[in-house]
């Protein structure tokens, strides 16, 4: 691997001089990499990060599956990597012109790595640098532990998809609200609800006192409030201080549970696994956002990359070999989902939105086609309303909230079936559905989307650790449940069950004994109807138990 | 086809049947039970549209490298990773003494091309369990859709996609090259050298001798110095060169002057008549495979996957000296030429297991292969029978012991039905077959949630 040289530097430098003027924010410094084969080879089990932690499974090869990011934290692998100083690589032989149109694709990724607040977590630090020294410590563990060391990797990894991605967000974007104090909070939060269980009239009368009284005296109004509190009910004071010496109990993941709460891990000479799971668990969290925000990130570097590029005075003569190259990428394939193109449309078509007002109440309002069709109040905000589209939204909102049936018209988009010829013994692929509903939960299902599972502090006694599955309508990979399983048994010294929901193995259920003669055939396949159960896994000694609940 | 099956039908009825027989046997008959090929993982579709042909990728698996700068994940061969595989196998046999599973799947290695029989693409591969949800299920028979743009009414059709592409390993996408997957291709043989030393297979050769089949040959090619009949210039020339070189006759390595070469008599190679040893197949390998409807799920993959493991392994044991043969039966049989069509096909029908034995005892009969070969045969079926007695399947199977060196029945039984009580192993158990010839025929039983080392744990237990 080796630097690019000062010609094309030169060249990315003035990519960012322009993409700067255009709007876009990123930091300063950035390394570009030319990257052979055989780099390739290396980088990509790695997610590209140069420096991350040797493992076997890395070096398997065909771990490159289909599928695969599910069962990594991130994505198969990108170009740029959301550093400090941000990474990205290229090609030995790219022409100039094709390297002017990648950096502005690679910059428009740095701008999105930097301003998108999914990736709030990550913008402090320099993973690279600390994937480094980790990775140092790992193998200076290796070799004092031996095959034992990577016996933790792989258990600590088999849960880093459980990561507490969206708790540790919130942790970052929570701001207490100062004006109300702790103790009006478990007052009327836990105190009347819990407690007392007061009826909801009690519940008002009580809220219009405090009200009340904060509004007659605002510097001892809570004080008031209280007084009578304290002579009508002593205890509430004891209750309050024990609450309050009580560690809030903010929802652990599984990994930290396990981290804090494990006694074979608090073992002296165990202790350095707690090290080992660390690292595991900050690598999770750093490669979240990528596998979140896949098509918006992709369709901004694409909309950027071809807006700056017309516009760029130093590629005259080659906006033939640009179209060819940009139409690859960007075109939408007739079957698939490429998430350059459809995310780059997207944007165009907020942008557009915007840009006439329709992204308004009043549009909304509006019924008539013709003057849905005709409404431009040129407001002008078309360039603002996408850059904080950028900064706001992740995959999941953004579809949610922007795929709409006007965006499907105008791309012509569906959804394509697939169905089983059986003279021809050929899947056909056909046009399925054209309405938005359909086609916004196709893609909401092919995003990633790990399962909900959490421990049961109330059912975690001695030493059993109790795992909830919060069902949403699809079974967990039962071939995987085993050895994850016995994975969690080994960190946590102890047995583990797994609570979740299975399809009840009937296969006979809506097959009637055909009457001969009579029986009915169509061609269409008939909707299986599922029957679910709840199921409780144990992992005890290596060995799993299934009792159905 | 139908109405045989009903007529069929109707007369076991009449014979007599318990409900539940009868039950199982109309669900058979009830045509939409299909059972499902296995799927190979980590393979993307070719799907051909009025656009061209093109792959199908998953939503992550587009990156800047393959789509802005055409570079093609980088593709290693098979050979470069035999060292690794080696040192992974040893890791897990490491792991099995550390008291956790072992990892290294074989199974998933194989997908079985049409070009060239012996050709077999192994895959070997590890996966990090995790809790996901399954992405195999979808409530729609269907699966789910994909993204799609351009015209077309609903429910036009816009493209298709074999359901077993031969060609997909080697046909990349637009602008792609080799991008999305890795598999490593080999020749089943190296998967059979696996098997055989890293998974303790036994070794089949001992018996192998009994009918083992060395013609001998006469060939020039016994090598003498000094004297014979036909002079072998190239291995005499050779000869001429080092001893010049010992004698220091050559001063310039660049510039040789045969002209000057001291030639001693010893260097003259000759070759002589000789006998030399030409072997051939030593063996025929039957493989039956139950495709009936009621082998609906993971049947069908557990039985294929064994017999491919199977085939792999005796290409393996007889250097490609073994011939195949492929047997498919529902309540009739019939045979296919290759293994890909074998590996394959699919039907739903009822089950008979006497035709397929019968299949085989005519082929061995009529191209007189007993008298050359060592013969196996493995059959693999769900355990359902029509014949429910076995009344002709068990004479059927007392014939093939006339020839057979061992016949390796593997039941893959469903868990909706009852343990160890599947037609073919209640009549196999009460003829007492299995007592009295242990050495010609083999029993495994495998639970539908079996997993590779299971499989190979029941190839030990077919071939040992």
């Amino acid at each position: 691997m080796e630097l690019i040289d000062q010609h094309t530097k030169t060249i990315m430098e003035g990519c960012k001089e322009r993409a700067r003027d255009a709007g876009l924010r990123f930091e300063d410094e950035s390394l570009e990499y030319i990257v052979t084969n055989r780099d390739l080879i290396e980088l990509s089990p790695k997610v590209m990060i140069p420096t991350l932690y040797d493992y076997w499974v890395h070096d398997v090869e065909v771990l490159k599956e289909k599928g695969k990011y599910e069962l990594y934290p991130g994505n198969p692998y990108e170009t740029v990597i959301n550093t400090r100083p941000a990474i990205s690589f290229y090609n030995d032989n790219n022409p100039d012109w094709l390297n002017v149109m990648i950096f502005y694709h690679v910059l428009a990724h740095i701008d999105f790595f930097q301003n998108n607040l999914f990736f709030r977590h990550t913008w402090d630090y320099d993973f690279n640098g600390e994937a480094l020294s980790d990775k140092r410590a790992i193998a200076k563990l290796r070799a004092e532990r031996g095959r034992w060391v990577d016996y933790v990797i792989e258990f600590t990894r088999g849960i880093d998809n459980l990561v507490g991605y969206h708790s540790l967000l919130s942790g970052i974007f929570h701001t207490p609200d100062a004006s109300i104090s702790a103790k009006v909070d478990y007052y009327f939060d836990i105190y009347l609800q819990d407690v007392a269980k007061a009826n909801i009239s009690k519940y008002i009368k009580e809220l219009e006192r405090y009200n009340v009284s904060v509004k007659e005296d605002p510097a001892l109004g809570e004080q008031n409030f209280f007084a009578r509190i304290d002579r009508r009910h002593p205890e509430f004071g004891s209750l309050f201080k024990k609450h309050q010496e009580e560690k809030p109990q903010k929802p652990k993941d599984l990994l930290q549970f396990i981290m804090e709460n494990s006694k074979m891990l608090r073992r002296e000479e165990n202790q350095w696994m707690l090290m080992v799971m660390q690292v595991i668990r900050k690598t999770g969290l750093f490669f979240q956002p990528q596998i979140r925000t896949k098509i918006m990130n992709e369709g901004w570097a694409s909309y950027w990359h071809e807006t700056l590029y017309l516009s760029d005075d130093r590629i005259k003569g080659h906006e033939v070999d640009f179209a060819r190259v940009n139409a690859g990428v960007t075109a939408m394939p007739r079957v698939g989902l490429n998430p350059y193109a459809l995310g780059m449309r997207l944007f165009y078509f907020l942008e557009e939105m915007a840009e006439k007002g329709k992204i308004s109440w009043a549009f909304q309002r509006t019924r008539d086609a013709k003057a849905r069709k005709d409404f431009d109040i040129q407001s002008g905000q078309g360039k603002d309303f996408i850059f904080k589209v950028r900064e706001n939204f992740s995959d999941f909102t953004f579809i949610h909230n922007f795929v709409d049936q006007d965006f499907i018209n105008k791309n012509n988009l569906f959804v394509a079936g697939k169905r089983l010829n059986k003279q021809k013994m050929v899947w056909e692929y056909y046009v399925k559905s054209r309405r938005v509903e359909d086609y916004r939960e196709m893609l909401m299902a092919s995003l990633y989307h790990p399962p909900h599972i959490e421990v049961d502090l109330k059912k975690t006694k001695e030493n059993a650790l109790y795992l909830i599955h919060h069902f949403e309508g699809k079974p967990l990979l039962a071939d995987y449940i085993p050895n994850t399983m016995l994975g969690i048994e080994y960190l946590w010294g102890g047995p583990v069950q797994l609570e979740t929901t299975e399809v009840m193995a009937s296969p006979s259920t809506q097959r009637m004994p055909a009457i001969p003669g009579l029986a009915a055939k169509s061609d269409a396949p008939k909707p299986r109807k599922l029957k679910w159960r709840r199921v409780l896994y144990t992992m005890k000694e290596r060995k799993l138990s299934k009792n159905i609940l | 086809m139908h109405q045989k099956l009903e007529k069929l039908f109707n007369d076991l009825k009449k014979a007599g049947l318990t409900p539940e027989q009868e039950e199982k046997f109309a669900r058979e008959l009830d045509g939409d039970l299909t059972h499902a090929i296995p799927v190979i993982r980590g393979n993307l579709a070719v799907v051909t549209t009025d656009a061209g042909e093109f792959r199908l990728l998953d939503l992550y698996d587009y990156h800047d490298l393959m789509v802005l700068q055409a570079l093609a994940q980088p593709k290693s061969g098979y050979i470069s990773h035999i060292r690794s595989i080696d040192e992974l196998l040893e890791k897990d046999r490491q792991r099995e003494k550390d008291g956790f599973p072992r990892k290294i799947r074989v199974g998933k290695m194989i997908k079985p091309g049409k070009a060239g029989k012996g050709k077999v693409v192994v895959v070997p591969t590890t996966v990090e369990e995790k809790f996901i949800h399954d992405p195999r299920f979808t409530e729609q028979e269907e699966g789910e859709g994909q993204g799609g743009s351009g015209d077309g009414e609903e429910g036009e059709v816009i493209g298709e996609q074999p359901v077993r592409d031969p060609d997909q390993a080697g046909a990349g996408g637009p602008g792609e090259g080799e991008g999305g997957q890795h598999e490593m291709e080999s020749s089943a043989y190296d998967l059979g050298r696996i098997l055989t030393e890293q998974f303790e297979l036994p070794n089949l050769q001992d018996k192998g001798k009994k009918r083992s089949l060395t013609r001998y040959t006469y060939d020039m090619t016994d090598r003498n110095r000094g004297f014979g009949q036909v002079l072998d210039k190239k291995a005499t020339l050779r000869e001429i060169v080092e001893t010049n070189i010992h004698l220091g006759n050559i001063p310039d390595m660049d510039a040789i002057d045969p002209s000057r070469f001291i030639i001693s008599p010893k260097d003259k190679i000759y070759r002589i008549l000789s006998k030399e040893k030409d072997f051939e197949s030593q063996a025929v390998v039957f493989f039956v495979r139950d495709y009936s409807g009621s082998m609906a799920g993971k049947a069908t993959e557990l039985v294929v996957t064994q017999h491919v493991l199977i085939y792999s392994w005796l290409l393996y044991q007889y250097a490609h000296q073994v011939e195949s043969r492929f047997i498919l039966h529902d309540t009739e049989a019939k045979e296919v030429e290759d293994f890909y069509t074998y590996y394959n096909s699919k039907v739903a029908g009822g089950t008979q297991v006497f035709s397929a034995y019968e299949m085989v005892n005519r082929i061995v009969k009529e191209e007189n292969l007993a008298a050359d070969y060592n013969i196996y045969v493995f059959h693999g079926t769900d355990g359902d029978d029509w014949d429910t007695e076995g009344k002709k399947a068990i004479p059927a199977l007392k014939e093939m012991f006339g020839y057979a060196s061992r016949i390796g029945i593997t039941i893959a039984e469903h868990t909706s039905s009852s343990k160890n009580n599947t037609e073919v192993e209640r009549y196999l158990k009460k003829s007492g077959v299995l007592e009295k010839f242990p050495k010609l025929i083999r029993l495994d039983v495998l639970n539908e949630s079996a997993d590779e080392p299971r499989l190979i744990e029941g190839i030990k237990k077919l071939i040992s």
